[in-house]
Protein backbone atom coordinates (compact mmCIF):
# COMPACT_ATOMS: atom_id res chain seq x y z
CA UNK A 1 0.00 0.00 0.00
CA UNK A 2 1.08 3.54 -0.68
CA UNK A 3 2.08 5.34 2.49
CA UNK A 4 1.53 8.95 1.61
CA UNK A 5 2.36 9.93 5.19
CA UNK A 6 6.02 10.07 4.22
CA UNK A 7 5.22 12.73 1.63
CA UNK A 8 3.11 14.75 4.06
CA UNK A 9 5.71 14.56 6.80
CA UNK A 10 8.51 15.66 4.49
CA UNK A 11 6.46 17.91 2.25
CA UNK A 12 8.15 21.07 3.41
CA UNK A 13 11.64 19.69 2.82
CA UNK A 14 10.78 18.18 -0.54
CA UNK A 15 8.88 21.12 -1.95
CA UNK A 16 10.17 24.22 -0.20
CA UNK A 17 13.77 23.06 -0.18
CA UNK A 18 13.98 20.60 -3.04
CA UNK A 19 11.68 22.23 -5.56
CA UNK A 20 11.90 25.94 -4.76
CA UNK A 21 15.29 26.06 -3.06
CA UNK A 22 14.22 28.07 -0.01
CA UNK A 23 15.95 26.46 2.90
CA UNK A 24 19.21 25.78 4.66
CA UNK A 25 20.74 23.74 1.79
CA UNK A 26 22.09 25.25 -1.35
CA UNK A 27 19.57 23.86 -3.74
CA UNK A 28 16.23 23.90 -5.41
CA UNK A 29 15.18 22.65 -8.84
CA UNK A 30 13.40 25.85 -9.85
CA UNK A 31 16.08 28.09 -8.38
CA UNK A 32 18.49 26.40 -10.76
CA UNK A 33 16.26 25.72 -13.76
CA UNK A 34 14.75 29.19 -14.21
CA UNK A 35 17.98 31.21 -14.33
CA UNK A 36 19.62 28.42 -16.34
CA UNK A 37 16.86 28.62 -18.95
CA UNK A 38 16.92 32.41 -19.11
CA UNK A 39 20.70 32.80 -19.18
CA UNK A 40 21.22 29.81 -21.47
CA UNK A 41 18.70 31.25 -23.89
CA UNK A 42 20.33 34.69 -23.85
CA UNK A 43 23.79 33.21 -24.41
CA UNK A 44 22.24 30.98 -27.06
CA UNK A 45 20.94 34.02 -28.97
CA UNK A 46 24.50 35.35 -29.20
CA UNK A 47 25.87 31.98 -30.24
CA UNK A 48 23.14 31.46 -32.84
CA UNK A 49 23.70 34.91 -34.33
CA UNK A 50 27.47 34.42 -34.23
CA UNK A 51 27.15 31.18 -36.18
CA UNK A 52 25.36 33.10 -38.91
CA UNK A 53 27.87 35.94 -38.99
CA UNK A 54 29.57 36.58 -42.31
CA UNK A 55 33.00 36.86 -40.69
CA UNK A 56 34.69 33.51 -40.08
CA UNK A 57 36.41 34.97 -37.02
CA UNK A 58 32.99 35.16 -35.43
CA UNK A 59 31.24 32.14 -36.93
CA UNK A 60 34.05 29.61 -36.51
CA UNK A 61 34.44 29.91 -32.72
CA UNK A 62 30.66 29.74 -32.38
CA UNK A 63 30.54 26.61 -34.52
CA UNK A 64 33.33 24.99 -32.50
CA UNK A 65 31.52 25.88 -29.28
CA UNK A 66 28.31 24.27 -30.45
CA UNK A 67 29.95 21.15 -31.84
CA UNK A 68 32.07 20.72 -28.73
CA UNK A 69 29.34 21.04 -26.11
CA UNK A 70 26.93 18.95 -28.11
CA UNK A 71 29.59 16.28 -28.27
CA UNK A 72 30.30 15.85 -24.55
CA UNK A 73 28.04 14.61 -21.75
CA UNK A 74 26.49 17.19 -19.46
CA UNK A 75 27.71 15.31 -16.39
CA UNK A 76 31.26 15.76 -17.59
CA UNK A 77 30.81 19.51 -17.95
CA UNK A 78 29.47 19.64 -14.41
CA UNK A 79 32.49 17.69 -13.15
CA UNK A 80 34.94 19.92 -14.95
CA UNK A 81 33.53 23.03 -13.47
CA UNK A 82 33.29 21.35 -10.09
CA UNK A 83 36.89 20.09 -10.00
CA UNK A 84 38.92 22.11 -12.47
CA UNK A 85 37.76 25.71 -12.34
CA UNK A 86 38.25 26.10 -8.55
CA UNK A 87 41.80 24.78 -8.99
CA UNK A 88 42.57 27.15 -11.82
CA UNK A 89 41.08 30.13 -10.04
CA UNK A 90 42.21 28.99 -6.59
CA UNK A 91 38.72 29.84 -5.47
CA UNK A 92 36.05 27.57 -4.07
CA UNK A 93 32.84 27.74 -6.09
CA UNK A 94 29.59 26.77 -4.35
CA UNK A 95 27.45 23.96 -5.80
CA UNK A 96 24.87 26.42 -7.02
CA UNK A 97 27.45 28.43 -8.98
CA UNK A 98 28.95 25.27 -10.47
CA UNK A 99 25.59 23.84 -11.51
CA UNK A 100 24.29 27.09 -12.97
CA UNK A 101 27.49 27.73 -14.93
CA UNK A 102 27.52 24.20 -16.30
CA UNK A 103 23.89 24.33 -17.40
CA UNK A 104 24.16 27.76 -19.00
CA UNK A 105 27.30 26.87 -20.93
CA UNK A 106 25.97 23.49 -22.01
CA UNK A 107 22.43 24.47 -22.90
CA UNK A 108 23.50 27.61 -24.77
CA UNK A 109 24.95 25.31 -27.42
CA UNK A 110 21.53 23.73 -27.97
CA UNK A 111 19.60 26.99 -27.77
CA UNK A 112 22.10 28.51 -30.20
CA UNK A 113 21.41 25.76 -32.71
CA UNK A 114 17.65 26.21 -32.39
CA UNK A 115 17.99 29.95 -32.90
CA UNK A 116 20.29 29.51 -35.89
CA UNK A 117 17.93 27.04 -37.52
CA UNK A 118 14.95 29.30 -36.78
CA UNK A 119 16.59 32.29 -38.41
CA UNK A 120 17.65 30.22 -41.40
CA UNK A 121 14.11 28.94 -41.80
CA UNK A 122 13.03 32.43 -42.86
CA UNK A 123 13.22 32.55 -46.66
CA UNK A 124 15.91 34.73 -48.23
CA UNK A 125 13.23 36.61 -50.16
CA UNK A 126 12.03 38.09 -46.87
CA UNK A 127 15.42 39.63 -46.19
CA UNK A 128 15.64 40.86 -49.76
CA UNK A 129 12.21 42.48 -49.64
CA UNK A 130 13.03 44.21 -46.36
CA UNK A 131 16.39 45.34 -47.69
CA UNK A 132 14.79 46.59 -50.89
CA UNK A 133 12.43 48.95 -49.04
CA UNK A 134 15.40 50.51 -47.27
CA UNK A 135 15.48 48.76 -43.90
CA UNK A 136 18.95 48.40 -42.38
CA UNK A 137 20.14 44.91 -41.56
CA UNK A 138 19.37 45.45 -37.87
CA UNK A 139 15.83 46.60 -38.69
CA UNK A 140 15.39 43.68 -41.08
CA UNK A 141 16.40 41.31 -38.30
CA UNK A 142 14.11 42.94 -35.75
CA UNK A 143 10.95 43.55 -37.73
CA UNK A 144 11.02 40.88 -40.41
CA UNK A 145 13.31 37.94 -39.61
CA UNK A 146 13.05 37.46 -35.85
CA UNK A 147 9.24 37.60 -35.56
CA UNK A 148 9.00 34.82 -38.14
CA UNK A 149 11.99 32.92 -36.80
CA UNK A 150 10.67 32.90 -33.23
CA UNK A 151 7.37 31.49 -34.40
CA UNK A 152 9.24 28.64 -36.07
CA UNK A 153 11.45 28.13 -33.03
CA UNK A 154 8.82 27.87 -30.30
CA UNK A 155 8.25 24.08 -30.44
CA UNK A 156 11.98 23.27 -30.40
CA UNK A 157 12.72 25.87 -27.73
CA UNK A 158 10.07 24.50 -25.41
CA UNK A 159 11.28 20.94 -25.92
CA UNK A 160 14.78 22.07 -25.02
CA UNK A 161 13.52 23.93 -21.94
CA UNK A 162 11.73 20.80 -20.80
CA UNK A 163 14.89 18.75 -21.29
CA UNK A 164 16.88 21.32 -19.33
CA UNK A 165 14.32 21.37 -16.55
CA UNK A 166 14.58 17.61 -16.11
CA UNK A 167 18.35 17.59 -16.52
CA UNK A 168 18.75 19.80 -13.46
CA UNK A 169 18.41 16.55 -11.49
CA UNK A 170 21.98 15.82 -12.61
CA UNK A 171 23.18 18.60 -10.32
CA UNK A 172 22.57 16.26 -7.39
CA UNK A 173 25.82 14.44 -8.23
CA UNK A 174 27.82 17.34 -6.80
CA UNK A 175 25.64 17.48 -3.71
CA UNK A 176 23.24 20.13 -4.95
CA UNK A 177 19.94 19.55 -3.18
CA UNK A 178 17.32 19.70 -5.90
CA UNK A 179 14.05 17.82 -5.92
CA UNK A 180 15.71 14.50 -6.82
CA UNK A 181 18.40 14.85 -4.19
CA UNK A 182 15.84 15.88 -1.57
CA UNK A 183 13.86 12.74 -2.29
CA UNK A 184 17.03 10.69 -2.03
CA UNK A 185 17.90 12.26 1.34
CA UNK A 186 14.44 11.51 2.72
CA UNK A 187 14.52 8.00 1.29
CA UNK A 188 17.84 7.24 2.96
CA UNK A 189 16.15 7.94 6.24
CA UNK A 190 12.66 6.56 5.67
CA UNK A 191 13.19 3.89 2.99
CA UNK A 192 10.00 4.67 1.07
CA UNK A 193 11.36 4.77 -2.47
CA UNK A 194 8.12 3.96 -4.20
CA UNK A 195 6.16 6.83 -2.66
CA UNK A 196 8.99 9.35 -2.82
CA UNK A 197 10.04 8.74 -6.39
CA UNK A 198 6.45 8.55 -7.55
CA UNK A 199 5.82 11.89 -5.88
CA UNK A 200 8.72 13.65 -7.54
CA UNK A 201 7.82 12.09 -10.89
CA UNK A 202 4.39 13.70 -10.55
CA UNK A 203 5.97 17.05 -9.69
CA UNK A 204 8.31 16.93 -12.69
CA UNK A 205 5.45 15.91 -14.92
CA UNK A 206 3.15 18.70 -13.75
CA UNK A 207 5.80 21.26 -14.56
CA UNK A 208 6.84 19.89 -17.93
CA UNK A 209 3.27 19.26 -19.01
CA UNK A 210 2.27 22.82 -18.15
CA UNK A 211 5.22 24.02 -20.17
CA UNK A 212 4.02 22.15 -23.24
CA UNK A 213 0.43 23.30 -22.72
CA UNK A 214 1.62 26.87 -22.47
CA UNK A 215 3.72 26.43 -25.59
CA UNK A 216 0.81 25.01 -27.53
CA UNK A 217 -1.38 27.94 -26.56
CA UNK A 218 1.41 30.39 -27.39
CA UNK A 219 1.87 28.79 -30.81
CA UNK A 220 -1.82 29.00 -31.51
CA UNK A 221 -1.80 32.68 -30.56
CA UNK A 222 1.14 33.34 -32.87
CA UNK A 223 -0.52 31.47 -35.70
CA UNK A 224 -3.71 33.55 -35.66
CA UNK B 1 24.65 60.00 -70.51
CA UNK B 2 23.79 63.15 -68.59
CA UNK B 3 20.52 63.04 -66.73
CA UNK B 4 20.12 59.26 -66.83
CA UNK B 5 18.19 57.73 -63.95
CA UNK B 6 20.16 54.50 -64.22
CA UNK B 7 23.44 54.15 -66.02
CA UNK B 8 25.47 50.96 -66.33
CA UNK B 9 29.04 51.71 -67.38
CA UNK B 10 30.93 48.56 -68.28
CA UNK B 11 29.44 46.56 -65.40
CA UNK B 12 30.76 43.03 -64.97
CA UNK B 13 29.82 40.56 -62.31
CA UNK B 14 31.01 37.13 -61.30
CA UNK B 15 29.58 34.48 -58.99
CA UNK B 16 32.87 32.89 -57.98
CA UNK B 17 34.59 32.11 -61.27
CA UNK B 18 31.38 32.20 -63.23
CA UNK B 19 30.89 35.49 -65.07
CA UNK B 20 27.19 36.37 -65.18
CA UNK B 21 27.33 39.96 -66.45
CA UNK B 22 29.83 41.09 -69.06
CA UNK B 23 30.53 44.74 -69.82
CA UNK B 24 26.99 45.98 -69.51
CA UNK B 25 26.47 49.48 -70.90
CA UNK B 26 22.94 50.70 -70.58
CA UNK B 27 21.38 54.04 -69.74
CA UNK B 28 17.78 54.57 -68.75
CA UNK B 29 16.36 58.09 -68.67
CA UNK B 30 13.76 59.33 -66.17
CA UNK B 31 10.26 58.27 -67.15
CA UNK B 32 11.49 55.51 -69.41
CA UNK B 33 10.05 52.00 -69.28
CA UNK B 34 12.55 49.33 -70.25
CA UNK B 35 11.61 45.69 -70.63
CA UNK B 36 14.45 43.22 -70.15
CA UNK B 37 14.02 39.79 -71.70
CA UNK B 38 16.17 36.84 -72.61
CA UNK B 39 16.54 33.13 -71.98
CA UNK B 40 16.70 31.64 -68.50
CA UNK B 41 20.06 32.17 -66.86
CA UNK B 42 21.00 35.05 -69.15
CA UNK B 43 21.46 37.40 -66.18
CA UNK B 44 18.25 39.45 -66.21
CA UNK B 45 17.56 39.15 -62.50
CA UNK B 46 21.18 39.77 -61.66
CA UNK B 47 21.14 42.88 -63.83
CA UNK B 48 18.21 44.54 -62.13
CA UNK B 49 19.28 43.38 -58.67
CA UNK B 50 22.48 45.35 -59.17
CA UNK B 51 20.46 48.55 -59.46
CA UNK B 52 19.36 48.51 -55.81
CA UNK B 53 22.49 46.82 -54.59
CA UNK B 54 20.97 43.43 -53.79
CA UNK B 55 23.85 42.06 -55.89
CA UNK B 56 27.29 43.64 -55.77
CA UNK B 57 29.30 43.81 -58.99
CA UNK B 58 33.05 43.62 -59.42
CA UNK B 59 33.88 45.83 -62.36
CA UNK B 60 32.58 49.01 -63.96
CA UNK B 61 30.22 51.50 -62.42
CA UNK B 62 26.51 51.85 -62.00
CA UNK B 63 25.10 55.32 -61.38
CA UNK B 64 21.62 55.35 -59.89
CA UNK B 65 19.87 58.70 -59.43
CA UNK B 66 23.25 60.41 -59.37
CA UNK B 67 24.88 58.04 -56.88
CA UNK B 68 27.76 55.87 -58.04
CA UNK B 69 27.35 52.40 -56.55
CA UNK B 70 30.98 51.51 -57.20
CA UNK B 71 32.24 54.29 -54.97
CA UNK B 72 32.70 53.53 -51.31
CA UNK B 73 30.55 55.44 -48.90
CA UNK B 74 27.28 55.37 -50.80
CA UNK B 75 24.60 54.72 -48.21
CA UNK B 76 22.68 51.79 -49.64
CA UNK B 77 19.62 51.91 -47.35
CA UNK B 78 19.07 55.55 -48.29
CA UNK B 79 19.45 54.81 -51.98
CA UNK B 80 17.09 51.85 -51.73
CA UNK B 81 14.29 54.07 -50.46
CA UNK B 82 14.41 55.77 -53.86
CA UNK B 83 14.35 52.51 -55.81
CA UNK B 84 11.36 50.21 -55.36
CA UNK B 85 11.49 46.51 -56.18
CA UNK B 86 8.84 43.91 -56.91
CA UNK B 87 9.77 40.22 -56.87
CA UNK B 88 8.46 37.20 -58.71
CA UNK B 89 7.45 35.52 -55.46
CA UNK B 90 5.88 38.68 -53.92
CA UNK B 91 7.85 38.32 -50.67
CA UNK B 92 5.19 39.96 -48.55
CA UNK B 93 5.85 39.74 -44.81
CA UNK B 94 3.49 36.93 -43.75
CA UNK B 95 3.30 37.99 -40.08
CA UNK B 96 1.97 41.44 -40.94
CA UNK B 97 -1.32 42.63 -42.33
CA UNK B 98 -1.46 44.28 -45.73
CA UNK B 99 -1.48 47.68 -44.04
CA UNK B 100 1.50 46.80 -41.85
CA UNK B 101 3.40 45.50 -44.86
CA UNK B 102 2.96 48.84 -46.56
CA UNK B 103 3.61 51.10 -43.58
CA UNK B 104 6.64 49.29 -42.12
CA UNK B 105 9.30 51.11 -44.13
CA UNK B 106 7.64 54.56 -44.19
CA UNK B 107 7.40 54.43 -40.39
CA UNK B 108 10.75 52.79 -39.61
CA UNK B 109 12.88 54.31 -42.35
CA UNK B 110 11.17 57.58 -43.22
CA UNK B 111 10.04 58.25 -39.67
CA UNK B 112 6.44 58.99 -40.64
CA UNK B 113 3.81 58.78 -37.93
CA UNK B 114 1.60 55.70 -38.03
CA UNK B 115 -1.41 57.81 -39.00
CA UNK B 116 0.34 59.52 -41.89
CA UNK B 117 1.76 56.24 -43.16
CA UNK B 118 -1.63 54.59 -42.92
CA UNK B 119 -3.27 57.37 -44.89
CA UNK B 120 -0.73 56.99 -47.70
CA UNK B 121 -1.09 53.22 -47.56
CA UNK B 122 -4.85 53.42 -48.01
CA UNK B 123 -4.45 55.74 -50.98
CA UNK B 124 -2.00 53.28 -52.51
CA UNK B 125 -4.39 50.39 -51.95
CA UNK B 126 -7.00 52.36 -53.89
CA UNK B 127 -4.47 52.82 -56.63
CA UNK B 128 -3.74 49.10 -56.88
CA UNK B 129 -7.49 48.45 -56.67
CA UNK B 130 -7.74 46.50 -53.43
CA UNK B 131 -8.90 49.14 -50.92
CA UNK B 132 -10.85 46.57 -48.90
CA UNK B 133 -7.93 44.25 -48.08
CA UNK B 134 -6.02 46.50 -45.67
CA UNK B 135 -6.62 44.28 -42.64
CA UNK B 136 -5.96 40.94 -44.33
CA UNK B 137 -2.90 38.79 -43.94
CA UNK B 138 -1.05 37.92 -47.15
CA UNK B 139 -1.97 34.24 -46.82
CA UNK B 140 -5.62 35.21 -47.32
CA UNK B 141 -5.04 36.99 -50.61
CA UNK B 142 -4.82 35.64 -54.15
CA UNK B 143 -1.49 35.81 -55.94
CA UNK B 144 -2.60 38.76 -58.02
CA UNK B 145 -3.71 40.63 -54.90
CA UNK B 146 -0.46 39.82 -53.11
CA UNK B 147 1.57 41.14 -55.99
CA UNK B 148 -0.45 44.35 -56.06
CA UNK B 149 0.18 44.78 -52.32
CA UNK B 150 3.88 44.27 -53.03
CA UNK B 151 3.68 47.06 -55.60
CA UNK B 152 1.91 49.31 -53.08
CA UNK B 153 4.56 48.47 -50.48
CA UNK B 154 7.31 49.56 -52.86
CA UNK B 155 5.43 52.72 -53.88
CA UNK B 156 4.93 53.73 -50.25
CA UNK B 157 8.54 54.90 -50.13
CA UNK B 158 7.80 57.22 -53.07
CA UNK B 159 10.59 55.78 -55.21
CA UNK B 160 11.86 57.44 -58.37
CA UNK B 161 12.57 54.08 -59.99
CA UNK B 162 10.67 50.80 -59.90
CA UNK B 163 12.29 47.45 -60.62
CA UNK B 164 10.15 44.43 -61.49
CA UNK B 165 11.63 40.93 -61.66
CA UNK B 166 9.14 38.72 -63.48
CA UNK B 167 6.22 40.11 -61.49
CA UNK B 168 3.63 37.91 -63.20
CA UNK B 169 5.53 34.64 -63.66
CA UNK B 170 4.21 33.11 -60.46
CA UNK B 171 0.60 34.06 -61.19
CA UNK B 172 -2.29 32.08 -62.58
CA UNK B 173 -3.14 33.35 -66.06
CA UNK B 174 -6.37 35.01 -65.00
CA UNK B 175 -4.50 37.20 -62.50
CA UNK B 176 -1.75 38.39 -64.77
CA UNK B 177 -3.70 41.26 -66.23
CA UNK B 178 -4.71 42.81 -62.94
CA UNK B 179 -1.03 43.19 -62.11
CA UNK B 180 -0.05 44.36 -65.60
CA UNK B 181 -2.83 46.95 -65.49
CA UNK B 182 -1.41 48.46 -62.31
CA UNK B 183 2.04 48.52 -63.89
CA UNK B 184 0.62 50.16 -67.01
CA UNK B 185 -0.96 52.90 -64.88
CA UNK B 186 2.36 53.44 -63.19
CA UNK B 187 4.16 53.74 -66.52
CA UNK B 188 1.58 56.26 -67.75
CA UNK B 189 2.18 58.35 -64.64
CA UNK B 190 5.80 58.66 -65.72
CA UNK B 191 7.54 56.20 -63.40
CA UNK B 192 11.01 55.08 -64.48
CA UNK B 193 10.70 51.32 -64.75
CA UNK B 194 12.96 48.36 -65.43
CA UNK B 195 10.83 45.29 -65.98
CA UNK B 196 12.07 41.74 -66.48
CA UNK B 197 9.16 39.99 -68.11
CA UNK B 198 8.16 37.58 -70.81
CA UNK B 199 4.82 39.32 -71.25
CA UNK B 200 5.43 40.47 -74.77
CA UNK B 201 2.02 42.13 -75.04
CA UNK B 202 2.97 44.37 -72.13
CA UNK B 203 6.33 45.10 -73.72
CA UNK B 204 4.67 46.06 -77.00
CA UNK B 205 2.08 48.32 -75.40
CA UNK B 206 3.98 49.93 -72.56
CA UNK B 207 7.74 49.69 -73.00
CA UNK B 208 9.77 52.43 -74.60
CA UNK B 209 12.62 50.07 -75.17
CA UNK B 210 13.29 46.34 -75.09
CA UNK B 211 16.65 45.02 -73.95
CA UNK B 212 17.48 41.48 -74.96
CA UNK B 213 20.10 39.64 -72.91
CA UNK B 214 21.92 36.43 -73.55
CA UNK B 215 24.76 34.83 -71.60
CA UNK B 216 25.35 37.90 -69.45
CA UNK B 217 25.49 40.42 -72.28
CA UNK B 218 23.07 42.94 -73.68
CA UNK B 219 22.77 41.54 -77.17
CA UNK B 220 20.18 43.87 -78.57
CA UNK B 221 18.23 46.96 -77.56
CA UNK B 222 15.51 48.48 -79.66
CA UNK B 223 12.10 50.05 -79.65
CA UNK B 224 9.48 47.33 -79.11
CA UNK B 225 8.00 47.64 -82.63
CA UNK B 226 11.41 47.21 -84.21
CA UNK B 227 12.44 44.42 -81.84
CA UNK B 228 9.33 42.33 -82.39
CA UNK B 229 9.06 43.00 -86.11
CA UNK B 230 12.68 42.36 -86.97
CA UNK B 231 15.05 41.22 -84.26
CA UNK B 232 18.61 41.64 -85.49
CA UNK B 233 20.42 38.84 -83.72
CA UNK B 234 19.81 35.17 -84.32
CA UNK B 235 19.59 34.55 -80.62
CA UNK B 236 16.77 37.08 -80.26
CA UNK B 237 14.96 35.54 -83.24
CA UNK B 238 15.31 32.12 -81.70
CA UNK B 239 14.13 33.40 -78.30
CA UNK B 240 11.11 35.20 -79.75
CA UNK B 241 10.03 32.22 -81.79
CA UNK B 242 10.03 30.12 -78.62
CA UNK B 243 8.22 32.71 -76.52
CA UNK B 244 5.59 33.64 -79.06
CA UNK B 245 4.85 30.11 -80.17
CA UNK B 246 2.90 29.39 -76.99
N1 LIG C 1 23.47 33.38 -55.93
C1 LIG C 1 24.03 32.83 -57.04
N2 LIG C 1 25.16 32.12 -56.92
C2 LIG C 1 25.76 31.58 -58.01
N3 LIG C 1 25.30 31.70 -59.27
C3 LIG C 1 24.17 32.40 -59.44
C4 LIG C 1 23.46 33.00 -58.33
N4 LIG C 1 22.38 33.64 -58.81
C5 LIG C 1 22.39 33.44 -60.14
N5 LIG C 1 23.45 32.70 -60.52
C6 LIG C 1 23.80 32.33 -61.90
O1 LIG C 1 23.90 33.53 -62.65
C7 LIG C 1 23.37 33.37 -63.94
C8 LIG C 1 22.32 34.44 -64.18
O2 LIG C 1 21.24 34.23 -63.31
P1 LIG C 1 19.95 35.13 -63.29
O3 LIG C 1 19.12 34.68 -62.17
O4 LIG C 1 20.36 36.56 -63.32
O5 LIG C 1 19.30 34.76 -64.68
P2 LIG C 1 17.87 35.15 -65.23
O6 LIG C 1 18.10 35.68 -66.59
O7 LIG C 1 17.16 36.01 -64.27
O8 LIG C 1 17.19 33.73 -65.36
P3 LIG C 1 15.64 33.32 -65.12
O9 LIG C 1 14.90 33.67 -66.38
O10 LIG C 1 15.74 31.84 -64.93
O11 LIG C 1 15.15 34.05 -63.91
C9 LIG C 1 22.84 31.95 -64.02
O12 LIG C 1 23.79 31.17 -64.65
C10 LIG C 1 22.70 31.54 -62.59
O13 LIG C 1 22.89 30.16 -62.45
MG1 LIG D 1 15.45 35.76 -63.06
Amino acid sequence: MLDLGVIVANFKFLVVQGLFGLGGFAGGTLRLAIPAIVLGFVLGIFIGLARLARSRFVSLPATLYVEFFRGVPLVMVIFWIWFIIPQLLRLPIPEYGVALTAFVIFEAAYFGEIIRAGIQSVPRGQVEAATAVGLTSAQTMRFVVLPQAIRNMVPALVTQMIVLFKDTSLASIIGYVDLTKAAQIVNNREIKPFELYLFIAVVYFVFTYSMSLFARRFERRLAS
Amino acid sequence: MAGAAIEFEGVSKWFGNHQVLTDIDLAIVPGEVVVVCGPSGSGKSTLIRCVNGLEPFQRGDLVVLGDSLASAGVRMPALRTRVGMVFQSFNLFPHMTVLENITLAPVRVRGLSATEAEKTARTLLERVRIPDKAGNYPANLSGGQQQRVAIARALAMQPKIMLFDEPTSALDPEMINEVLDVMTDLAKEGMTMMVVTHEMGFARRVAHRVVFMDAGRVVEEAKPEAFFAAPKSDRAKDFLSKILSH
